[in-house]
C-alpha cells in the first residue's frame, strides 16, 4: 500500500508541471501578451499598475526564466495583487475558498447517498416501474440547462411562493442572529444552490451506478450467493452493493473539474461569496491576476480530490494496489 | 434505428432547418425595436411575446437558434480534428508517444474546463468565433481517447497487417484503413459534443461572457429575462426551452447512435 500511494503522489509532479505550464501558456497567449489592448483600454488599470504587472510577470526576461518565476510563484501561492482593490490575490481566494467548498462538499454528499440510491433501487428492478420512472428523470436531467432550472426554481420558490431566499449566502440581519437562527438561516439560502449544483452529476452517477449494478448481478458469484440459498436481501447489499460501488470512488474523483468549473455559473446566479462568483467578477473586470489565481487554485483543489479518490480506491480494492 | 433516435433526429431536423431558414420565417427583424411594444406578453401579434426593448422574441430566437447550432457544430468540427489527429498518432504510434499524449490528456482533463474556457474568454474576448473556438480547443480530450482506444484494438486486425506487407505507406495505412473504422464511435461522441457545446455557449451568453448583444443568442435573451423574472416570465421560459430541446434532441439522436453501433451498451 505504502509503495501506491508514494506512486501515486510522484505522478502529481507532472501534473504540477502541466497545470502550471498550460495557465503560463494563457497567459502568453493574447497577441502582445499580459498588458495588451484589453487592458490599455480599461480605464480601471493604471499606467502604473499595468507597469507593476510587467514586473511581477517579468515579461523583459527571456521565456524559460519567466516561466521559473512562475512556477516558484505557484509553489509560494504569490499570484500578485488585483487590480481593482490592490489587496493580495491569496487574500481574495481565502476568504471566498470556505463558501465554495461548503456548497461543493454539500452537493457531493448529495450526489452519491441520493445518486447511489436510485442507481441500486433501478438495477435491481430492472426494468420496472420505478427504473422506467426514473430512467425518464435522469435523461431530462442530463439536458436540462443547470442555469435555466436556477432561474425557474428561482422564480418559483423566491417570487411566486416566497419560501426561499434567491441570493447569498445570509440574510441582512445575520450578525444579530442567535446560533440557531444563523445555521437555519444558512440552510434556508443553500437549499437552492445545492440543490441545483447536485442535480446534474446525480442523474449522471445514478445512471453509472445502475449500469455497474446489473452488471454486477449478472455475475457468477451472485448466482452462487443465490444458489447456496442466501436470502435476496444479503445477496443484493452485501454481495453485489460492494463490489458494483467500486468505480464510483473514481467518479468521485473525475465528476470534481466539472462541479468546481460549474460553481462560477451557479455562484453568480444565486450571488453566491465562492470562488466561482470572485472569477466572474474578475472577468468582467478584467482581474488578470484573480483569475489566474482562482484557475490554479481550482485545478490544485481537483488535483487533490483524484488524489484522494484514488489512494481511497487502492485502499477497499487489493487489486489495484497489486497491479 | 429505434424511436429514440428518429426522434432525435427529427428534433434536431426541425432545429436545423429553423435555424438555416430563419429570414424567411420570422415575422419581424431580431433587432428592430419598438418603445411600445416593451415587455409585451405573448399574444397573436408577437407569438413569444417581446423584450426589454420591444424585440420580438421569437425572430430574437430563431436568430439565436442559428448562432447556438453553428457553434455547437463547427466547435465539435475543431475538437474532432484535433482529437482525431492526437489519438490517431498516440494509438498508431504507441509506446512513448503515447505515453506522452496520453499524459498531456491526463493533465488537461484536471483542470476544471470552465474555468479554462473563462481564462480563454477573458484573454481573447467575447465573440461568437472565438467562443467556437474555445470551446473546440477545450473539448477535444475525450474525442482522443476514444480514437486512441480504437486505433489500438484496429491496428491489430489481419487486413492492416496486410496493408503493412503490401508495403502502403504510415500515414495512407492510418487514413484509409484505420480511421474510416474508427470512426463509428467517435460521430457518437461528436453528437453528444454538439449538445454540450451548445450548453457551454449558452451558459457563457448567460454570464455576458459568450455571444454580445446586439447579435441574438439563446443564453444572453435569457440573461436579460433574469432581470424581469417577476415581470416578464416569458423571457425565462422560452429561450431556456429552446436550450433544453436543441440539447435533449441531440442527446437523444446520440444515444439512440451508440445503440445502433454498440448495441452491448443497451441494457
Amino acid at each position: 500500500m505504502g509503495k501506491y500511494v508514494l506512486k501515486r503522489l510522484l505522478l502529481i509532479f507532472p501534473v504540477l508541471i502541466g497545470i502550471t505550464l498550460i495557465t503560463f501558456a494563457i497567459i502568453h497567449l493574447t497577441p502582445g501578451g499580459y498588458t495588451s489592448v484589453n487592458m490599455q483600454m480599461n480605464i480601471k488599470v493604471s499606467p502604473d499598475s499595468v507597469a507593476r504587472l510587467k514586473t511581477l510577470y517579468g515579461l523583459d526576461k527571456p521565456l524559460h526564466t519567466q516561466y521559473l518565476d512562475w512556477v516558484s510563484r505557484v509553489l509560494r501561492f504569490d499570484f500578485g495583487t488585483s487590480f481593482i482593490d490592490q489587496r493580495p490575490v491569496m487574500d481574495k481566494i481565502y476568504e471566498r475558498l470556505p463558501a465554495t467548498l461548503l456548497l461543493n462538499l454539500i452537493s457531493l454528499v448529495l450526489i452519491f447517498i441520493v445518486g447511489i440510491g436510485i442507481g441500486v433501487a433501478s438495477a435491481v428492478k430492472n426494468g420496472g416501474t420505478f427504473d422506467k420512472v426514473m430512467s425518464v428523470i435522469t435523461f431530462i436531467g442530463y439536458s436540462l440547462p443547470s442555469f435555466w432550472l436556477a432561474l425557474l426554481l428561482m422564480i418559483l420558490f423566491g417570487v411566486v411562493l416566497r419560501w426561499l431566499p434567491v441570493s447569498g449566502m445570509v440574510s441582512l440581519g445575520f450578525d444579530y442572529m442567535s446560533p440557531m437562527q444563523k445555521i437555519g438561516d444558512l440552510i434556508l439560502h443553500l437549499i437552492l444552490p445545492v440543490f441545483v449544483t447536485a442535480f446534474g452529476g446525480l442523474a449522471y452517477i445514478s445512471r453509472y451506478v445502475k449500469s455497474s449494478m446489473v452488471e454486477t448481478l449478472s455475475q457468477y458469484y451472485i448466482k452462487a450467493a443465490y444458489a447456496k440459498g442466501m436470502p435476496e436481501k444479503t445477496v443484493i447489499y452485501k454481495s453485489a452493493l460492494k463490489n458494483s460501488l467500486l468505480p464510483v470512488i473514481t467518479l468521485l474523483g473525475l465528476s470534481l473539474p466539472g462541479l468546481i468549473g460549474g460553481s462560477f455559473i451557479f455562484e453568480t446566479i444565486f450571488s453566491w461569496p465562492g470562488m466561482g462568483r470572485l472569477a466572474y467578477e474578475s472577468a468582467l473586470s478584467f482581474d488578470y491576476p484573480v483569475i489566474m489565481g482562482v484557475a490554479t487554485i481550482a485545478a490544485f483543489l481537483t488535483l487533490l480530490g483524484n488524489l484522494i479518490a484514488d489512494i481511497a480506491y487502492a485502499l477497499v480494492d487489493p487489486r489495484i494496489r497489486y497491479r | 434505428m429505434n424511436k429514440r433516435t428518429l426522434a432525435g433526429l427529427l428534433g434536431v431536423g426541425i432545429l436545423v432547418l429553423a435555424a438555416l431558414f430563419a429570414p424567411v420565417l420570422t415575422p419581424y427583424a431580431p433587432n428592430t425595436q419598438s418603445v411600445v411594444e416593451r415587455l409585451t406578453a405573448p399574444s397573436v401579434k408577437h407569438i413569444l411575446g417581446t423584450d426589454e426593448l420591444g424585440r420580438d422574441v421569437l425572430s430574437r430566437m430563431l436568430y439565436g437558434g442559428r448562432v447556438s447550432m453553428s457553434v455547437g457544430i463547427i466547435a465539435v468540427l475543431i475538437a474532432t480534428f484535433i482529437g482525431l489527429l492526437v489519438g490517431a498518432l498516440a494509438g498508431y504510434y504507441g509506446g512513448v508517444m503515447d505515453n506522452i499524449i496520453m499524459r498531456t490528456v491526463d493533465i488537461i482533463l484536471t483542470i476544471p474546463t470552465l474555468f479554462v474556457i473563462l481564462m480563454l474568454v477573458v484573454f481573447l474576448g467575447p465573440s461568437i468565433t472565438n467562443i467556437m473556438i474555445i470551446i473546440g480547443l477545450t473539448s477535444w480530450p475525450d474525442i482522443a481517447r476514444i480514437i486512441r482506444a480504437e486505433v489500438m484494438s484496429i491496428k491489430k486486425a489481419p487486413y492492416i497487417d496486410a496493408t503493412r506487407v503490401l508495403g502502403l505507406p504510415k500515414k495512407m495505412i492510418i487514413a484509409k484503413h484505420i480511421m474510416p473504422n474508427a470512426l463509428g464511435p467517435v460521430f457518437v461522441y461528436m453528437i453528444f459534443g454538439v449538445s454540450g457545446a451548445i450548453l457551454t455557449e449558452s451558459g457563457l451568453s448567460f454570464l455576458g461572457l459568450g455571444v454580445q448583444p446586439p447579435a441574438a443568442s439563446w443564453g444572453n435573451i435569457l440573461s436579460s429575462g433574469k432581470d424581469y423574472i417577476e415581470t416578464g416570465w416569458w423571457l425565462t421560459a422560452f429561450p431556456g426551452l429552446a436550450i433544453f430541446l436543441a440539447v435533449f434532441s441531440y442527446n437523444l439522436l446520440g444515444e439512440g447512435l451508440r445503440d445502433f453501433f454498440n448495441p452491448k451498451l443497451s441494457r
